[in-house]
């Protein structure tokens, strides 16, 4: 789950690790009394959507004045930011964080990841903060320290150490700088966080390590420990019809082609979309229903799949196991009795008890049901009928 | 032969009389796995399906002898069954439970690693050798038997590989789900290894999903250490950037972890890579 940023400096705080004085506003009078409020000649007008590279697309600007906060607030909030993280429409900007400035000696980057191939979270800190780190990570590799963190024996003071001379840092600032370290792991390990990021890490002037942005995002399957934290999910940022999905236990993800998919397992489901793929067709979207197939779940997944209106055929693909055909082939004319689709569905049934489904469906008066048993074959079916 | 599983292994199951646990249970005693108990806290005593049930795993290991557990364990829990197999002395933990907090699975596996016990899953259909032993929640009557060796990440695909590689005249040594999850406990290559030593299999069906490196890992390990005959199949190439699809580990980061990556890493391995989970059985036939 990924938060925003004003969220995640909200949690920083809490942890001590410091950040500019900023909050969040919706309107650009809103932004205008806060930045009022701040001390200081330069303010920086952020906008608030989940995904990252919002100052390439003109969501991050630094007002010189009280006037130019309004103006920018303005231009930003209700835009439609497009960022190198968003589709091409862009996600709409609904909320804006307005910070006070600082003065830049230098910028470093920190984060903190679970490293799946090592199974640990790594640091990895760089001199060059700022910019997108896999670029620094393909011309200056060496400008980029990575440290393993193993569970068994957690943050030490000598990984601690090795950042802080890896990134050739004073006496004075190390002990700071390994402060900082110390409370980000401490932030990362008690909130089940899968990534935390921050770019840039600022060194000021005045010698203080401040973060200037935040990037978090937590373990979903950690959340039922961390209430709080759940509270913080922005339901705006994330698609709504695949949170529906979910409520429901179906997992849903839509595609921009015209073959509506409904697959039980989630392996299964992205090998039949390759096929369609392959064959030279186009699916509407991932759909795993799980291990059943009743009424209830195939209804609801009809009605997900009713929502993307450029479906011209449905392709259902069970392999029954446990959960035994003929009770599937019973569940989809449940649904259809539901449902009234005037689209073409192409049904594959293989595995436990197919034959017996593959009858009912056959001899259940729908005219638009083809049932076929093999899957080639039901695929370039469904391909057929949705051009 | 077969690898990981035979009749001989005494299993107990976690989460014994669950509604999932009871489940699947009476299938695997059905399929003529060797059952021999069941834990849940505080139902030491009872007799469920027929077996006796503990209230802990050391218990159940001093009665019955048990070398083997399958978790069904709620995923709040499910790790802590895991170390508490590991410290009964178990030597094998299939983990079926899906959605258990990758921080918790980290910790159970560097102890399980500690106390020698290997972990199939989490997130995972389970394993099967035909005829001898399921320890899974996949239909057994699909899985035929034979001499190709089958490892996926997914449940349904191992169904449907295991289906068409039946369905051309073949059949399995054993097949293995090794999970969806970003940590499981064995991988790839630990399974090739085992199948290569295995004198009953012959040839190697591999089926990985999008996210993760595990499949890139696998095709450095197959360079030098495999001479079976490996078919390969890699789901998901269709799957957006920045996208979950179903499974927690399956979502390609930035340009890592997608389908073409690791199809290419195989094929540069010698691995016959396919494009369509339908052509396997085709391959099958065509190197035989």
């Amino acid at each position: 789950m990924n938060i925003h940023e004003y969220q995640a400096k909200k949690l920083f705080s809490d942890y001590e690790i410091p950040i500019l004085k900023g909050e969040v506003v919706f309107s650009s009078d809103g932004a205008y009394e806060y930045a009022k409020s701040l001390k200081g000649d330069i303010f920086a007008v952020k906008a608030q959507i989940h995904a990252g590279g919002r100052g390439l697309g003109g969501g991050v600007k630094i007002a010189k004045n009280l006037k130019e906060v309004r103006e920018f607030s303005d231009e930003i909030l209700g835009m439609q930011l497009i960022t190198p993280q968003t589709d091409e429409h862009g996600q709409e900007v609904k909320k804006i964080y307005i910070e006070e400035g600082a003065d830049i000696s230098h910028q470093y980057y920190l984060s903190i990841v679970l490293d799946r191939g090592l199974e640990k979270p790594v640091i990895i800190a760089s001199l060059d903060g700022g910019v997108n780190i896999e670029d620094v990570a393909l011309s200056s590799p060496e400008r980029i320290i990575t440290t393993e963190i193993d569970s068994l024996i957690g943050l030490q003071s000598f990984h601690i150490a090795n950042i802080c001379s890896g990134l050739a840092l004073c006496k004075e600032d190390s002990k700071v700088f390994g402060a900082f370290i110390e409370k980000l792991y401490k932030f990362y390990i008690e909130n089940d966080v899968e990534l935390v990021e921050i770019n840039p890490l600022i060194k000021t002037t005045d010698n203080h390590f401040i973060a200037l942005d935040a990037k978090v995002s937590f373990d979903e399957n950690a959340l039922y420990r961390h209430p709080k934290i759940e509270e913080l999910r922005d339901i705006e940022e994330e698609e709504e019809i695949e949170l529906e999905a979910n409520s429901h236990g179906l997992k849903y993800v839509e595609l921009d082609g015209n073959i509506g998919c409904m697959v039980n397992g989630a392996g299964l489901a992205m090998a039949v979309m390759d096929m369609i793929k392959h064959e030279g067709g186009s699916p509407a979207n991932f759909l795993d229903i799980g291990g059943g197939a009743s009424v209830e779940t195939v209804t609801k997944a009809f009605e997900i799949m009713q929502t993307n209106r450029k479906i011209k055929v449905i392709f259902i693909n069970i392999f029954g196991g446990i959960v035994r055909c003929d009770l599937v082939a019973n569940g989809i004319l449940g649904a259809m009795n539901e449902i009234k689709l005037d689209i073409p569905l192409v049904v594959r049934l293989e595995g436990t008890n197919a034959k017996q489904g593959l009858e009912i469906l056959e001899n259940s008066g729908y005219q638009n049901i083809v049932a076929i048993s093999d899957l080639e074959k039901a695929t370039k079916k469904s391909i057929e009928l949705s051009k | 032969m077969s690898i990981l599983v035979n009749k001989n292994n005494k299993i107990i199951v976690q989460g014994f009389t669950g509604k999932q646990g009871t489940f699947h249970a009476e299938q695997c005693i059905a399929y003529g796995s060797n059952i021999v108990g069941g834990v849940t806290p505080n139902k030491g005593g009872q007799t469920h399906l027929g077996k006796p049930v503990f209230n802990t795993v050391s218990e159940a290991v001093k009665q019955t002898g048990a070398d083997t557990t399958i978790i069904f364990v709620p995923p709040y829990f499910a790790a802590k069954a895991i170390l508490e197999a590991a410290n009964a002395g178990i030597s094998l933990a299939v983990v079926i439970t899906e959605g258990i907090p990758f921080k918790d699975m980290i910790h159970a596996k560097l102890y399980a690693t500690k106390e020698s016990m290997k972990i199939i899953g989490p997130n995972c259909p389970g394993i099967i050798t035909p005829d001898e032993c399921k320890i899974g929640i996949m239909p057994g009557d699909i899985f035929k038997k034979g001499n190709v060796g089958l490892i996926s990440k997914s449940g349904t695909l191992t169904y449907e590989a295991s289906h068409q590689i039946s369905s051309c005249g073949y059949g399995i040594s054993t097949a293995i789900g090794i999970g969806g999850d970003p940590i499981i406990g064995l991988s790839f290559i630990e399974v090739l290894s085992m199948f290569e030593d295995d004198e009953e299999t012959k040839t190697i069906v591999l089926i990985g999903e999008i996210g993760g490196n595990l499949e890139i890992e696998a095709a450095e390990f197959i360079k030098t250490n495999i001479k079976k005959p490996i078919i390969g199949f890699i789901a998901g190439a269709t799957a957006p950037k920045g996208k979950r699809m179903g499974h927690a580990g399956a979502i390609i980061s930035g340009d890592k972890g997608s389908a073409k990556e690791k199809k290419k890493a195989l094929e540069e391995a010698g691995v016959h890579m396919v494009d369509s989970v339908a052509h396997i059985s085709t391959m099958l036939e065509n190197l035989h």
